[in-house]
C-alpha cells in the first residue's frame, strides 16, 4: 500500500474518512509526513480539510478562537496575540513555523508541542464538530480521538498574568529540554490569588503542575515566598529521556527554571 | 591574516605565491548555485530502492530468518540474505594486512549490536521496501551482552566477536600496543609527587547533514557504476571487489563529493551490498541511509578510557608517564584497531618525558562499531592529557603555561618512540599564545627556543 | 498506485507532471522534475537542507506533499542566478567561505533570502534567527552569517 492523500471541503466528510484504519489526518506534515518519511507504514492514508474556517484567527470580546490550521507563523505575527507569539516564536524555525498548525501542536508528543503547554497553561477548549472541551480532557484523550480539531479558544490574558519559557540547548531553535507555561493572577500588591501552570516534556504530553499552582497561591513573587513552590514542582511528573535530555535531568533542572520564571 | 615572519626565518621559504592569499574555492560556484552533483542527486529509470531489516537486539543468536512473506510484498523485487554475498566476512584494514576478517556484510547465524545489517529488501518503492522489510521475520535467541570495556576483558565476559575469540584485538605485540621507554618505576620513585587519573569519552556521532550512500548503476557489460559520498574511494572500490569477488575492474566508482564526512564516511558499508544487489536484478540500486540510520547506525567516534599516572618533580619536570588506554571498537573492528594505536604513539604527548610506558587495547562490545573520526586516537586522548597537565601544574603550584614550557619537546629531544625530534615549533607557538592571551609567563621563557637547549 | 496531477510554476516556470498520491514536494521535484538543487538531509523537518520557497514563505519541502503545491509559485536555488549573473546571495556566500561541503547551501540561500526579500537591512540577531532552522556541520556557521550581512549591504548599495 503506498501512501495517499485525500482532500475534502468539509470538516464533517473528513471525519467520516478518518474513522478507516491507516488514516491520519494531515495539518502542516511536520509529524505525519516526518512519520511517514521514517518509515511508518501504519499510516497508509492522510485525510486534509481545506475549509477556510479552519486557518481563521477571529478575536472578539476578549476572547481569541484559532483556527485548527493556523500557523505558529500567523499566531506570531498577529497583532493582537503578543502575549502568547513568544510561544509560537518556540516551535521549531521560521520554515517549520510556516508549516506547523495549532491544531498539530496538540498531538505532537514530547519533547515537542511547546505551544499546546501555552494553551493548557492558557485553559483553553477544543473545539471538534461534536462541540468543545477543556484542553486537559482532551489531551488525556488525544490518543483515541477521531475526530478533527477544528479550532482553539481561550480569554486572552492580560500581558502581565502570562510567561512562558522554553529551555533549550541549542539557541536560537532547539528541542525542549523542557517548557513552562504560567497564568498568574495577583493582587495589587503581588500576591498571587490565582495560579495555573503548565509543563511540557514533563510526560509524554503537556501536564500542569498543581502542587506549585496549590503552594504559589497568597505568595509574592520572591526567592524566599515561591521556594514551597519550587519544592513541589516535580509531584507528578514523568519526564520524558530523550537524546536531549534524560528524565532524571529534567526533573533536577525544572525546578531552577520554573524559579526563573517566576521571578523573570 | 597575519604572518608573524619572525620565527624560523631561517628554514623558511618567503618567496610563496599562495600561502597567505584568500583564493576561492574551485566547488563554491556549484555550491551556491545548487549545480553541484551529489551521488543522491543521480536518478535513473528503474531505480530500486534498498531497506535493511536490522537487528533489535545488541547481541543474539538467528534461529532462523522468513523472507518468503516479504517476497510476495507487491513492488518488491528482490530479499538478499547472507547466503547471497560471495564473501560476506569481511574487514576494511585486510588491504594493509590488519585481519583477521571478522564482520559480516548481511549477519550469518548471529549478531553483534543492535543495529547490525540482517536482511536487504529491494522494491520499486521506498515505501514499498519498507513495508516488505517489515515482514522480514527473524527469530532471535538472546545472548548476554556487555557494553562496558573494563567488563569486556574480565574473565567469563560474554564472547562479543568470535573471529577474535577474546575480547580485544591482538597485535604482534600482544593483547595491547606498547611503548616502553627508560625504567617507568625508577621514575615513580624519584617523583615528588604522583597524580593517577582516569579519563573517559562517550561516543560521538559526525551527524554529516548528507546522510551515508551511494547509486549504483549496471553498465549493461557486467561493469558497474557506483556513485558514492565515502571518504575512502579506493579503500572502498578494493573491498567492494574482495566482497563481491570481483575484479576491480568491473567496478567504475565516481565519487569526491561528500556532503559532510568528518571520518564518519570511510567504513565501506552500503558500496558492496547495492553493488551486488545491481547485479543480480540487473537494475539501477540506491541505498541512502535514513537520518536515524546515520544517527544510530554509522559508526561514531569511539568511547574511550584513558588512565594517566605521572610522577613529577617540584621543579616542574615530568619524570615518569605510565599510560593505559581503551578504545571502545564495538562488535568490529573496521579502524579501531589503528585508532588504538594511534593512542600509543600519542600518549606520550609534546613532552619530553625520560621514563614512559603505554599500553593501549582495542576492546570488543556489544556496542555500534566505531571508526574514524576527526583525529580518532588522538582527540580524547588530548582532552586527557591537557586537562592532565593543568592537575600537575596545580599539584606543585605552578602556573600551567611555564609547566608546560619546561616539559616541551625541542629538537633533537629523544621521544618515547626513539625517534628524535625535529621540526618542533611548540615552543614559539606558547610564546605567541602567550602574547595573544594575554597570559605572561617569566621572561627566560619568552627567550627559549626549539633549536635545541640551552641556546 | 494511484497517480495524481500536479502543476506549480517552479523559478518562473509552469510544471506539470503525475506523480504518485503522497509524494513529497522534495522528491517530485528532485526525482520528476530534475531540480536537485533542494537536498534531502533528514526528511523530518529538522536540518533545513530542503528548504524551499512557496507563495513567498519558507517551506521544508521533504514535509510538504507535492499534490498541495498545485497552483503554487515555487522557487529553488537553482532559480536563484538571472541570465548567468549570480544573485547578491550567491556571491556573498561565494566571496565569504561560506560554503564548504556545500550540501546545506541551497537551503541556507532560500532562508536568507526570504529574509532579505523582507527585512533588507537585518540585523546579526535577524540573520540567526532567519537561518535557525538550517544546519551546517562543517562552517559553524559564522561566514554563513557574514555572507547574508554582506549581502544586505550590497543589495543597500545598489538601491541607493
Amino acid at each position: 500500500m503506498s501512501l495517499a492523500l485525500q482532500t475534502f471541503s468539509t470538516v464533517k466528510d473528513a471525519n467520516s474518512a478518518l474513522q478507516a484504519s491507516g488514516t491520519r489526518y494531515l495539518g502542516g506534515g511536520t509529524l505525519v509526513v516526518r512519520a511517514a518519511n521514517e518509515g511508518d507504514v501504519s499510516v497508509s492514508s492522510l485525510v486534509r480539510v481545506t475549509e477556510p474556517s479552519l486557518s481563521q484567527i477571529t478575536i472578539s470580546g476578549g476572547k481569541a478562537r484559532i483556527g485548527a490550521s493556523v500557523t505558529m507563523a500567523a499566531i506570531a505575527r498577529h497583532p493582537e496575540l503578543g502575549m502568547i507569539a513568544p510561544a509560537a516564536r518556540a516551535v521549531g524555525g521560521p520554515a517549520i513555523r510556516n508549516m506547523a498548525t495549532v491544531g498539530g501542536n496538540l498531538f505532537a508528543p514530547a519533547p515537542y508541542g511547546d505551544f499546546a503547554v501555552a494553551l493548557l497553561a492558557l485553559d483553553a477548549s477544543v473545539a471538534t464538530e461534536d462541540g468543545e472541551m477543556p484542553i486537559e480532557t482532551f489531551l488525556a484523550g488525544r490518543d483515541t480521538g477521531r475526530a478533527v480539531v477544528t479550532a482553539v479558544g481561550f480569554s486572552l490574558p492580560k500581558a502581565e498574568t502570562f510567561r512562558f519559557l522554553k529551555v533549550s540547548r541549542v539557541k536560537p531553535k532547539g528541542v525542549s529540554v523542557l517548557s513552562i507555561a504560567a497564568l498568574l493572577q495577583r493582587t495589587a500588591d503581588g500576591a498571587v490569588t490565582a495560579a495555573r501552570i503548565a509543563l511540557g516534556c514533563m510526560a509524554d504530553r503537556p501536564i500542569r503542575a498543581k502542587a506549585a499552582e496549590k503552594a504559589l497561591l497568597g505568595c509574592k513573587l520572591t526567592p524566599e515566598e515561591i521556594a514551597p513552590a519550587l519544592a513541589v514542582a516535580g509531584e507528578g511528573i514523568t519526564p520524558v529521556t530523550d537524546p536531549i535530555a534524560s528524565a532524571w535531568y529534567r526533573a533536577e533542572v525544572l525546578p531552577v527554571h520554573l524559579g526563573r520564571l517566576l521571578l523573570g | 591574516m597575519e604572518l608573524r615572519k619572525s620565527y624560523f626565518a631561517d628554514v623558511r621559504k618567503d618567496g610563496l605565491n599562495e600561502i597567505g592569499q584568500p583564493r576561492p574555492r574551485l566547488d563554491s560556484p556549484g555550491h551556491v548555485t545548487g549545480k553541484t552533483a551529489y551521488f543522491a542527486d543521480r536518478n535513473f529509470p528503474g531505480m530500486l530502492h534498498l531497506k535493511m531489516v536490522r537487528s533489535p537486539h545488541h547481541h543474539a543468536r538467528i534461529r532462523s530468518i522468513d523472507t518468503s512473506e516479504a517476497e510476495k510484498h507487491p513492488g518488491v523485487v528482490r530479499v538478499l540474505t547472507a547466503k547471497d554475498v560471495p564473501h560476506n566476512v569481511y574487514t576494511i584494514l585486510i588491504l594493509i594486512q590488519i585481519g583477521p576478517e571478522d564482520e559480516t556484510v548481511l549477519a550469518d547465524g548471529k549478531v553483534r549490536w543492535k543495529g547490525e545489517a540482517v536482511v536487504a529488501v529491494l522494491a520499486e518503492t521506498e515505501r514499498a521496501a519498507q513495508e516488505a522489510a517489515a515482514k522480514v521475520k527473524v527469530d532471535y535467541e538472546v545472548l548476554p551482552a556487555v557494553f562496558d570495556m573494563e567488563e569486556a576483558l574480565k574473565p567469563g565476559a560474554p564472547i562479543v566477536n568470535e573471529y577474535h575469540g577474546q575480547n580485544y584485538y591482538l597485535y604482534d605485540s600482544g593483547e595491547c600496543r606498547k611503548v616502553r621507554f627508560g625504567d617507568v618505576e625508577a621514575g615513580f620513585a624519584q617523583a615528588d609527587h604522583i597524580l593517577e587519573q582516569s579519563y573517559q569519552s562517550s561516543p560521538i556521532e559526525h551527524a554529516p547533514t548528507e546522510t551515508t550512500g551511494c547509486v549504483v548503476a549496471p553498465e549493461g557489460n557486467d561493469r558497474f557504476t557506483c556513485y558514492t559520498n565515502t571518504q575512502a574511494m579506493f579503500f572502498t572500490l578494493d573491498n567492494a571487489s574482495i566482497i563481491l569477488q570481483m575484479p576491480g575492474s568491473k567496478l567504475h566508482f565516481v565519487g569526491g563529493t561528500v556532503g559532510g564526512g568528518f571520518g564518519g564516511k570511510v567504513d565501506v558499508i552500503v558500496e558492496p551490498i547495492a553493488i551486488l544487489a545491481a547485479k543480480l536484478t540487473g537494475r539501477p540500486v540506491c541505498f541512502i541511509y535514513s537520518r536515524e540510520e546515520e544517527m544510530q547506525v554509522s559508526s561514531p567516534r569511539a568511547a574511550e578510557k584513558v588512565v594517566i599516572k605521572d610522577g613529577v618533580m617540584k621543579d616542574g619536570r615530568i619524570v615518569a608517564r605510565k599510560v593505559t588506554g581503551y578504545t571502545d571498537a564495538g562488535a568490529y573492528s573496521r579502524h579501531s584497531p589503528y585508532g588504538a594505536q594511534k593512542g600509543a604513539a600519542h600518549y606520550p604527548g609534546p613532552y619530553t618525558i625520560p621514563n614512559v610506558w603505554i599500553d593501549t587495547y582495542c576492546v570488543y562490545t556489544n556496542r555500534t562499531p566505531s571508526s574514524a573520526m576527526r583525529g580518532f586516537g588522538v582527540t580524547i586522548g588530548d582532552f586527557a592529557l591537557e586537562v592532565q597537565m593543568d592537575k600537575l601544574a596545580r599539584l606543585i603550584g605552578m602556573d600551567p603555561l611555564e609547566f608546560h614550557f619546561i616539559n616541551a619537546y625541542r629538537d633533537g629531544d629523544m621521544k618515547a618512540h626513539r625517534q628524535p625530534t625535529e621540526g618542533a615549533a611548540l615552543i614559539e607557538c606558547m610564546q605567541e599564545a602567550s602574547r595573544a592571551a594575554n597570559w605572561p609567563v617569566a621572561e627566560k621563557y619568552m627567550a627559549i627556543s626549539s633549536y635545541g637547549k640551552g641556546e | 498506485m494511484a497517480k495524481v496531477p500536479v502543476q506549480f510554476t517552479l523559478n518562473g516556470s509552469e510544471k506539470a507532471e503525475f506523480v504518485e498520491s503522497g509524494t513529497t514536494l522534495l522528491h517530485a521535484l528532485r526525482d520528476k522534475i530534475g531540480d536537485t538543487s533542494p537536498k534531502g538531509g533528514c526528511h523530518q523537518g529538522t536540518c533545513g537542507a530542503c528548504s524551499v520557497i512557496i507563495d513567498g514563505e519558507l517551506r521544508l519541502s521533504c514535509l510538504t506533499l507535492a499534490e498541495t503545491c498545485n497552483g503554487a509559485d515555487i522557487k529553488t536555488t537553482a532559480g536563484l542566478a538571472e541570465g548567468g549573473m549570480l544573485h547578491p546571495l550567491q556571491r556573498a556566500f561565494l566571496d565569504a567561505f561560506a560554503t564548504q561541503c556545500g550540501f546545506c547551501t541551497p537551503g541556507m540561500i532560500m532562508a536568507a533570502k526570504v529574509l532579505l526579500d523582507r527585512m533588507p537591512n537585518p540585523s546579526r540577531e535577524d540573520v540567526v534567527e532567519a537561518l535557525s532552522g538550517n544546519v551546517c556541520r562543517c562552517t559553524g556557521y559564522e561566514p554563513i552569517i557574514q555572507a547574508v550581512l554582506t549581502a544586505a549591504r550590497a543589495n543597500s548599495q545598489n538601491a541607493a
